[in-house]
């Protein structure tokens, strides 16, 4: 508990101190759900507005032993950018950003569609070959991050340009099919109700949170997140800590590159998780991670990529045409972006509290 | 030689190998043809790098340059066409938009103080939104004043041709030029880079610049966005994706440091040639796949981030690089 303090008196705010606190003491879990409710009531609204468009929102159906349904779809298709918000959690939480995820999972998929094609691969030896893969992509990340010490959004940006290279010269420039009914049910199957990808994302939450809350291993991100000079003064291994978090985003990144390439039956280099790692980016922001590092949460970055995806379902079934996509998501960037910047609440708190205009930027 | 000349002198000693490469293996390399053409078809990602630069040297990103572009395109095809604008009475429009635009994003990173990257990110998604809602159809763009400008241009022996587009982007870089190194704002821009508190204290008026450099980047890119419908003369939503990683890539491997206070327009002008050149050697090629000039890219962006690293370990101490690997 002591080191733990030392970290925290390092960073100036007591707010995050107390949260922090609250995190980790017993007994104090009243500030905790407070952080939950905006995302889930945020959540909770855009699910009610689609029910009120569509009365038969929440209806499921029981189909050949598989659920289907509105909130299936929307579960079912968040789950690659749900993966990928895990991993980019971790390397946000240490005050990096990880770029080069799209383009990581366009080549692990291209690694199994070839693998498939060649035909003498088992599955296991496919997926297995594939993460490890993504976990290459993230060793080069992490290592030019923590032991080069090149600034994350730049290091990252060299896989995000040449990666995409990489998985077409794999493809030879082609979209790679493959008929491989076993492999493809890991991206349309079904298991105990639910759809595949759906277990997977679950399973990877629940092994993280595992990894992370039952060991050390997520104090000491959050501690290299706030200071990473501090962190190494308190014998915490910052720089392996920074590997660790992009090897796991990458080995993330892998799996969603399994789910996409299994659930199309085929690789595209050009397409495969394209600028899936700003959504990614985005949900972990809206699930109320700063991108300056130091706290995190994956079942508020899951919750915060049901949000987007529950979004753009919102824009389909109000009418709206899809080009409105693109803008309502930028509007609603802004707004999470603003809420984020202490001036703006306190210019918030001004206008509520004495209903006096106070605009102005300044 | 200087060290903050070293990376710069390096990008040239690049181009000359590759122009050389070129030059020994395919006849007509070395025309006159092939340099013009090497500025027409890269002027646009030219302009745009030159103002991702200015945002670069103060130790910012901006990430909205490639939506600017297509926003620019699609507004000036609706212009010209729905609605009979002449195409310089469009660009009068457009242009102070995108500055006004960009000056937002400033606005927002200075006294919110938000990371520039998720802004200019946000920023991107807005403008490719309010592109998209315009018109989601490439428009196509007829007027006599479009083909009146394809036609202007200066002769040059050799097969050498420098339309009216390379001329306004020479006189871009050489404006840029001036401004940067020669003016009052290229220094507080370099100051913000250096160390924005610093600049504070000495009394740069950091917000005026950070709005008004995000302000010219965005305008910039609209000019790049002007430029590109030259070429396609069209606008389209959907064009100029990822036109923001290959401007500053093109920054990078120029030699203008990431975290900002160091660079050379120079640089970026060699590092556009530099990319140029690959595509064109590719090209020129005709055996060698498209995807790997973004292997060659990547690989060229390594070798520049290391090398960067590398001699400002030395320059800046060890107090620089914590604070190096700290931040995104």
């Amino acid at each position: 508990m002591t080191n733990e303090t030392t970290v925290l008196n390092s960073t100036q705010s007591d707010q995050l101190k107390a949260a922090r606190q609250a995190r980790y003491s017993p007994g104090q879990s009243v500030h905790q759900f407070s952080l939950y409710l905006y995302p889930l009531l945020a959540l909770a609204l855009l699910l009610l507005v689609n029910l009120l468009l569509d009365p038969q929102f929440f209806s499921l159906q029981w189909q050949d032993g598989r659920l289907y349904g509105p909130l299936i779809d929307i579960v079912n298709r968040s789950a690659p950018v749900a993966l990928l918000a895990i991993g980019m959690s971790l390397v946000i939480a240490t005050g990096g950003i990880d770029l080069s995820v799209g383009a990581v999972m366009a080549i692990c998929g291209a690694v199994c569609a070839n693998l498939l094609v060649l035909g003498d691969w088992s599955i296991p030896a496919v997926i297995g070959l594939a993460v490890l893969t993504g976990l290459g992509c993230g060793l080069l990340n992490g290592f030019m991050v923590s032991y080069l010490g090149i600034q994350p959004i730049v290091a990252t940006l060299v896989l995000m340009v040449a990666g995409r290279g990489v998985a077409q010269l794999l493809n030879q420039g082609q979209i790679v099919t493959f008929q491989n009914p076993d492999f493809a049910a890991l991206g349309s199957g079904s298991f105990l109700a639910l759809p595949v990808p759906v277990w997977l994302v679950l399973l990877a939450l629940l092994m993280m949170q595992l990894l992370l809350r039952r060991t050390a291993l997520g104090l000491f991100i959050e501690a290299v997140g706030c200071n990473a000079k501090a962190s190494r003064y308190l014998g915490i291994d910052d720089r392996g800590i920074k590997l660790t978090v992009y090897l796991l985003a990458g080995g993330c990144a892998a799996l969603a590159g399994i789910i996409a390439t299994a659930d199309i039956q085929g690789s595209d280099a050009n397409n495969a998780g394209l600028w899936l790692e700003l959504d990614a980016i985005l949900a972990v922001v809206i699930g109320g991670a700063a991108l300056t590092g130091g706290r995190f949460s994956l079942p508020r970055a899951v919750i915060g990529v049901l949000i987007i995806q529950a979004l753009s379902t919102t824009i389909v079934v109000s009418g709206l045409p899809s080009k409105f996509n693109l803008l309502i998501k930028a509007l609603v960037i802004l707004l999470v972006l603003m809420l984020q910047s202490e001036l703006f609440r306190n210019q918030l708190k001004t206008l509520f509290s004495f209903g006096k205009l106070r605009g102005g930027k300044a | 030689m200087s060290r903050t000349y070293l990376p710069l002198w390096i990008t040239f000693a690049l181009v000359l190998l590759m122009f050389g490469a070129g030059a020994s293996q395919f006849d007509g390399f070395t025309s006159l043809r092939v340099v013009t053409n090497l500025i027409s078809d890269n002027a646009f990602l030219l302009v745009t790098a030159l103002g991702m630069t200015l945002v670069i040297l103060s130790g910012g990103i901006d990430l909205s340059v490639g939506s600017v572009i297509a926003l620019s395109g699609v507004a000036a095809a609706l212009l010209i066409g729905p609605y009979q604008w002449h195409p310089l009475l469009a660009f009068a429009l457009i242009v102070p938009c995108a500055a006004l635009f960009g000056a937002g994003m400033g606005a927002l990173i200075q006294y919110y103080q938000l990371q520039p990257f998720i802004v200019t990110l946000a920023g991107m998604f807005l403008a490719r939104g309010v592109a998209t809602l315009l018109s989601e159809e490439s428009v196509a763009i007829e007027h006599p004043f479009y083909d009146a400008v394809a036609e202007f241009g200066l002769e040059l022996p050799d097969g050498g041709w420098l339309g009216a587009t390379s001329l306004l982007t020479i006189a871009l870089v050489l404006l840029m030029l001036v401004l940067t190194h020669y003016s009052r704002f290229g220094s507080y821009v370099y100051a913000l880079g250096g160390n924005s508190q610093s600049a504070q204290l000495m009394g740069v008026p950091v917000a005026r610049t950070t709005i008004l450099l995000y302000a010219s980047s965005s305008m910039l890119a609209a000019m790049a966005g002007i430029i590109f419908s030259f070429y396609t003369y069209s606008g389209y939503a959907l064009s100029a994706v990822g036109v923001e990683l290959d401007a500053i890539a093109a920054v990078v491997i120029g030699g203008t440091l990431l975290t900002g206070g160091s660079g050379f327009i120079i640089g970026t002008v060699l590092g556009v040639l530099l990319m140029g050149l690959i595509q064109t050697y590719i090209n020129f090629d005709g055996s060698l796949s498209s995807w790997w000039s973004k292997i060659v890219i990547g690989g060229l962006l390594f070798f520049f981030i290391a090398l960067q690293k590398l001699l400002s370990k030395d320059l800046f101490s060890k107090k620089w690089q914590s604070k190096a690997g700290g931040k995104a």
